[in-house]
């Protein structure tokens, strides 16, 4: 029995232009198309293979505007049991210490939760900083970055991979905190069944109020680190051409290298 | 009057200047955005090959991916059939149509022609023998209506059912029948004493034979076959019951008929937008092609003939999801549509220059695809004279 609480976020889609606002620099939602974070499809479709090859129950948990529910949808369609949504117009411009508090607080109020999932960062704020900074509010290990998870018994054991350390091995005692990568699976695509079973699956929707959360604690006033300016990034750079004399092969190597791409 | 001012509104999506996305509703954009994760993973990167090959090589497994995310006979109610609406249905073949016309076709045939076909006529048994399977793509399905020598006039059909005791006996040959390659089972549409019967054929039954129909150049990513029925004995079972006379496969193409008001569109998207993605990047005398007085008003054209279009297809769609669509409203929504797609795939090919005729594009694979979408379920030509005697009273086919 493994109960799981998929942390999810609704972000702008990555290929609709996404820019931030002109009057406070938090992101403009409004000015393109809102999708679950591809990140976390891919920690629900793990959440969901865990509770498939046992048993327990998936709950995804969201801290985001009113149409944030439209993220929440997808993840029950994709066969998560239940949602907590936590939204709240106080909640706006919170920076990752404040988020990660209010998701604490909403994964306190549930029953006997084994296992926290989260992505590793945010295709739009991508600070990667939530997973780390809940584990430490929960008293909880934290098993980040993971491209592969194995649950056994109330141990679980990750695969941990970065760009500067490789590949290491992580155990820990349930109840923690994961955060995945992309290349932890290829997360499935909801059927039709899903989408019209995921119309009845219990959504509930708090408060930072309801979650005995001071609102002193969130929202831009009192965000620990603010936008103060914002310039569009500079167009693209031409591409650099590598003349082959024999050699090609080898510098194309040494460029990706210097990219951190192989 | 609201004292918005509009300026201040978002600026169009290039790809939906119209904002036609605001006529869907939650479900139906959740019922797109699976359709199209599935076939991005499945078809997308595979299906220019596949026409190239005029195979599709999986189609099994595919027809198994199609059917556990509910598309095979989707609009269908029970039988484990998901139950969806027709505008969702609709959505689902353009989806499946901006990959490829052959894949809707398969879709097609197997949900509105043979799944149909036993959903609306068929016995309890034949329910439920058949339709949970070809709902899964475990089983696929496909339809003989048209002859060698009979098309547009079903009425003089020539395969014929005969009695031998409680038996039936069918002769006849059966031309252009989708999915015939690869079915498990065949309805079959015969005169019999009695007016014209369909009958459910599994394939295997003696005397039944498939020839797959080659040297097509539309339509390469789907397998059309000719059914040959000598001497092929049924059992009075295998008839469907409920189904007398030329409303019962008029019936079903006319399902049919509505997804094709949709998939069209399909088409036409992935060529427009192919064409206005190339417009923008190609240069020709140091500006963008997309710059030039002519590609733009080709672009514009094209553009508005898609917003009509998808605009009768909601309409459409609503119509029938209200339980108020006749016949001749799909025959309109047929007509329009495929003639505006066809068009608007060959302006594409015309600004795509010489890489519009290469299977590196996607434009001239759905152009060509297209003239077969023109002909089948239904011709240009007979949709015109249905609409023709709605305008006048007078039947200008017969």
């Amino acid at each position: 029995m493994t109960n799981i609480v998929v942390l999810v976020k609704q972000v702008p889609d990555t290929y609709s232009e996404r820019k931030l606002s002109d009057s406070d620099f938090t992101l403009d939602r409004e000015s393109a198309d809102a999708v679950l974070d591809e990140i976390n499809e891919r920690a629900v479709e793990e959440a969901l293979k865990i509770t498939e090859a046992g048993e327990g129950e998936v709950t995804v948990l969201a801290v985001g505007p009113d149409r944030a529910t439209d993220a929440i949808r997808k993840a029950l369609s994709m066969g998560a049991h239940k949602a907590v949504h936590v939204s709240d117009p106080a909640l706006h411009g919170s920076d990752v210490i404040a988020t990660a508090k209010v998701i604490a607080a909403a994964i306190r109020r549930l029953d006997s939760v084994d296992l926290i999932i989260a992505g590793n960062a945010s295709s739009d704020g991508g600070s990667g900083g939530v997973p780390a900074i809940l584990a430490e509010l929960l008293g909880m290990p934290q098993l980040t970055h993971a491209r592969s998870v194995t649950v056994e018994g109330g141990t679980i054991k990750v695969d941990r991979e970065t760009a500067d350390e490789g590949v290491t091995h992580l155990e820990a005692q349930l109840p923690a905190v994961v955060s995945v990568t992309e290349k932890i699976n290829e997360p499935r695509y909801p059927s039709f069944k899903g989408i019209m079973a995921a119309k009845k699956k219990p959504v509930e929707t708090l408060t930072v109020a309801d979650l005995g959360v001071d609102a002193s604690e969130v929202g831009l006033d009192n965000a620990w680190s603010k936008v103060l300016e914002a310039a569009p990034k500079p167009p693209r750079e031409a591409g650099q051409k590598i003349e082959d004399s024999g050699d090609g092969g080898v510098k194309i190597a040494e460029f990706l290298a210097a990219q951190k791409l192989i | 009057m609201s004292t918005v001012d509009p300026m201040q509104l978002p600026a169009p999506d290039p790809s939906d200047p119209a904002g036609l996305d605001d006529l869907l509703t939650g479900d139906e954009k959740a019922v797109r955005a699976a359709v199209r994760q599935m076939l991005d993973r499945t078809a997308e990167p595979y299906v220019a090959e596949w026409f190239e090959q005029g195979e599709i090589p999986n189609v099994r497994e595919l027809a198994k991916e199609l059917g556990a995310l509910g598309v095979l006979g989707m609009h269908l109610e029970g039988y484990g059939c998901a139950g969806m609406s027709a505008t969702e249905y609709g959505l689902a073949c353009l989806e499946i149509e901006a990959t490829d016309s052959g894949l809707r076709s398969l879709v097609s045939v197997q949900g509105s022609l043979a799944m149909f076909a036993i959903w609306r006529w068929g016995s309890e048994e034949q329910k439920q023998e058949w339709l949970p399977q070809m709902a899964a793509g475990e089983k696929i399905g496909c339809f003989g209506l048209t002859e060698p020598d009979v098309g547009s006039d079903p009425a003089a059909l020539k395969t014929r059912a005969r009695r031998d005791g409680s038996d039936w006996i069918l002769d006849g040959r059966k031309m252009w029948i989708s999915n015939a390659p690869f079915a498990d089972v065949a309805i079959v549409w015969a005169r019999t004493d009695d007016g014209i019967r369909g009958f459910v054929v599994p394939v295997g039954t003696p005397g039944f034979a498939v020839n797959e129909i080659k040297h097509k150049l539309s339509l390469r990513a789907s397998a059309t076959g000719e059914l040959v029925l000598d001497n092929v004995r049924l059992p009075d079972s295998a008839m469907l019951p409920e189904a007398r006379g030329l409303k019962g496969p008029l019936s079903c193409l006319n399902e049919a008929r509505f997804g094709i008001v949709w998939g069209a569109l399909g088409a036409a998207r992935t060529c427009l937008e192919a064409a206005r993605t190339y417009a923008r990047e190609r240069v020709q005398f140091d500006r963008p092609i997309g710059a030039f007085q002519l590609t733009q008003h080709k672009l514009a054209t094209m553009s508005l003939e898609y917003i009509k279009g998808y605009l009768l297809a909601v309409h459409l769609g609503r119509r029938k999801d209200a339980g108020k669509l006749r016949p001749e409203q799909v025959s309109i929504g047929k007509l329009n549509n495929v003639r505006a797609a066809l068009d608007i795939c060959r302006t594409a090919r015309s600004i795509l220059g010489a890489n519009g005729i290469s299977l590196e594009y996607p434009v001239i694979r759905h152009m060509n695809n297209l003239e077969s979408v023109l002909t089948y379920e239904g011709t240009e030509e007979m949709h015109t004279l249905v609409l023709g005697k709605v305008l006048t009273g007078h039947e200008a086919f017969r």
